[in-house]
């Protein structure tokens, strides 16, 4: 506690100098926080979306299915088994079948995924109640990005062409009755969503599909015969793993910034013991012990970390708690990144974050004060008297 | 080698103290330097800063060394504030062996026990006079309001019971020193070692703190040992120990001090 007094009275009574470093090294604090928040904010926000838009709470996929393999999906395609069917029943799982198909939009030849989809699901936020109505024509529902590198738009006219269970070339308009925004860039581009029944018709496959997603509130994960179960671990693991790299690279800012202001705290503190020399040789005179003064300047430095701490809190708390409430306006095209963001970002300041971040500094910073102290604190009493 | 920055004959003979060994000597004495050797490397060579003294303080002695610059009496002083050890024979203070003491028992000796005034005062700047006065008291965990009470006995002793609040820059130099001389006697040492403690003062100011100094010395029995070359210092000291070369030339009693 006299350390802590006595530390506390040396930084208050260096003035300037103490407050200089304690701006900067608050910078690095609202700079670290303020990162690693858009970063939290923008998995979070792309995992909510991918959950939301396709993958609800795990799905059941046929065992030949594999989204990385577009062949596989001439076979991975089958009836629904019981178990599964009963949570269908309930609207507790949503069927979809998948094949692959052409579209000629403008005398261009494209390869899509053709996916049929219930049109009263509430399972996932695709707006699938569009498809529903029979007017003749199929109606397609198709993502914006999709319609904007195809160059489709509200009722157009698009010949389809696909393969039914018996492997027959068969072809077909389909009429775009809506382009949907969603912030799942999985499904946002070169997906054709058609009703199921529609679809089952045209593929020679009644009551068969490819994969099963399930509702948000069920649990359910039990082995199914030819089905496998996937967890959102595993559908999201391509997600994070990507979102972990971009945290990787934006840790090279804030490694940059928090360097700077150690960097800044080494040369005080160094410059400052120098300086000093001749009070470090007063203190050992009235009794204090090499141990002592190391203490007493390791938490001088650290204090540095402390006072920044609370500089940071009063500014960066207003403007945290502004952002997290009213969140950043995204530039358009931001999604052509590969982030479906959204507008919107709102970055995710927890608690965990910002105790993490406020015990990096400080031991940081401690550990760049007691390297200087350590040394200087091995000086003579009397060659210190002397300021040597 | 060089013996306080003067060429030595290399092959000196015996070095000999001007006080022989036993005639101050015996097992009473608050400070006892037996055989005490002083070197410094200075490159190539040494430096013979304290050259085989022998000298003892009793309690409750008003005492100086004098000499020039470079004779070895700051030298002295250290050793005997634990500041520093000799090279080689013994230097025992309050019963404590200088030269085998750790770093932790000699910082706790002199928290305890021995007070320091410096030529330059020495006093931290980021503290007022009371929490300077205070300091010694802290590291020794003395309770709050014993400790307020014994810094503000301190302060009415050298006359500043009124400037407590006050920083040291707000201080002329007569009344920093004396707030040092406070800081040395609050913690009631059984020793005070001044090291040219009138060097930054004029007459009127050295005259008031020697004054303060023989009348806690009569007061508390305090030992109080000086390192001067101060000839306004000189005439209040009841003994005078003249070094030079790092050899004890001459120990003294004034005869107005008998």
């Amino acid at each position: 506690m006299l350390t802590f007094k006595l530390a506390f009275k040396n930084i208050y009574g260096a003035g300037l100098i103490t407050w200089l470093n304690v701006i900067a090294l608050s910078f690095a604090y609202v700079a670290i926080i303020f990162i690693q928040g858009l970063i939290s904010g923008m998995t979070h926000q792309m995992e909510t979306a991918n959950i939301n838009a396709q993958y609800g709470n795990g799905q059941y996929w046929h065992t030949l299915y594999d989204p990385f393999d577009p062949l596989t999906l001439e076979d991975a395609h089958g009836k629904i088994p019981a178990e599964l069917q009963q949570l269908v029943e309930q609207k507790k799982a949503l069927p979809i079948l998948i094949r692959q198909a052409t579209i000629y939009p403008q005398g261009r030849m494209q390869n899509v995924l053709l996916k049929g989809i219930e049109t009263d699901q509430t399972i996932l936020t695709i707006p699938t109640s569009s498809l529903a109505g029979d007017n003749g024509s199929i109606p397609a529902l198709i993502g914006s990005r999709m319609a904007k590198t195809m160059g489709l738009n509200l009722d157009d006219d698009v010949i389809v062409r696909w393969r039914d269970a018996n492997g027959m070339f068969d072809a077909d308009e389909v009429k775009i009755v809506a382009i949907m925004n969603t912030n799942a860039s999985d499904i946002d581009n070169g997906q054709l969503w058609i009703p199921i029944d529609r679809m089952r018709k045209m593929t020679s496959m009644p009551n068969e599909a490819t994969m099963l997603v399930l509702h948000k509130d069920l649990h359910f994960n039990q082995p199914v015969s030819s089905w496998q179960y996937k967890d959102l671990n595993f559908l999201l693991k391509d997600l994070r793993a990507a979102m972990k790299v971009e945290a990787i690279g934006d840790s090279l800012f804030y490694i940059v910034l928090l360097l700077l202001a150690m960097l800044a705290i080494f040369d005080t503190q160094f410059l400052s013991l120098n300086r000093r020399r001749k009070e470090m040789g007063t203190l050992m005179a009235l009794g204090m012990t090499r141990s002592d003064l190391i203490k007493l300047f390791t938490m001088e430095g650290a204090m540095y970390a402390l006072l920044a701490a609370v500089a940071a809190a009063i500014y960066g708390a207003p403007l945290f708690i502004y952002l997290a409430s009213n969140g950043i306006a995204m530039p358009k095209g931001v999604d052509n990144f590969g982030y479906g963001i959204g507008d919107v970002l709102y970055p995710i300041f927890t608690f965990d974050l910002i105790l993490k971040t406020v015990l990096i500094v400080l031991i940081i910073t401690t550990i760049v004060s007691y390297l200087p102290a350590r040394k200087i604190a091995k000086l003579n009493p009397t060659d210190a008297l002397r300021g040597k | 080698m060089i013996r306080c920055g003067r060429t030595q004959n290399p092959n000196p003979g015996p070095p000999v103290a001007v006080i022989p060994q036993g005639e101050h000597m015996n097992d009473s004495y608050l400070i006892k330097a037996e055989q005490l050797t002083k070197t410094f490397p200075m490159g190539p060579t040494t430096l013979v800063a304290l050259d085989n003294i022998n000298v003892g303080f009793n309690k409750g002695e008003f005492a100086g060394l004098v000499g020039p610059s470079g004779s070895g009496k700051t030298t002295l002083l250290n050793i005997i504030g634990s500041l520093d050890i000799p090279t080689s024979g013994s230097m025992e203070v309050m019963g404590e062996k200088i030269e085998t003491l750790s770093h932790k028992k000699a910082a706790r000796l002199r928290n305890h026990h021995i007070g320091f005034i410096f030529q330059i005062f020495n006093l931290l700047p980021v503290y007022t006079v009371f929490e300077n006065v205070e300091f010694p008291l802290l590291l020794q965990n003395i309770q709050s309001s014993t400790r307020k009470q014994m810094v503000m006995d301190a302060l009415k002793w050298v006359g500043l019971a009124d400037r407590s609040t006050s920083k040291p820059s707000q201080l002329s130099g007569g009344q920093s020193q004396r707030v040092a001389i406070a800081r040395a006697i609050v913690k009631k040492p059984a020793l005070v070692l001044a090291d040219e403690p009138t060097a930054n003062l004029d007459a009127k100011n050295s005259h008031n703190i020697m004054q303060t100094m023989i009348q806690l010395n009569e007061d508390l029995e305090t030992t109080f040992i000086f390192a001067t070359h101060d000839a306004k210092v000189m005439q209040y000291l009841k003994r005078i120990i003249t070094l030079d070369d790092g050899i004890i030339q001459n120990d003294e009693t004034p005869a107005k001090a008998v």
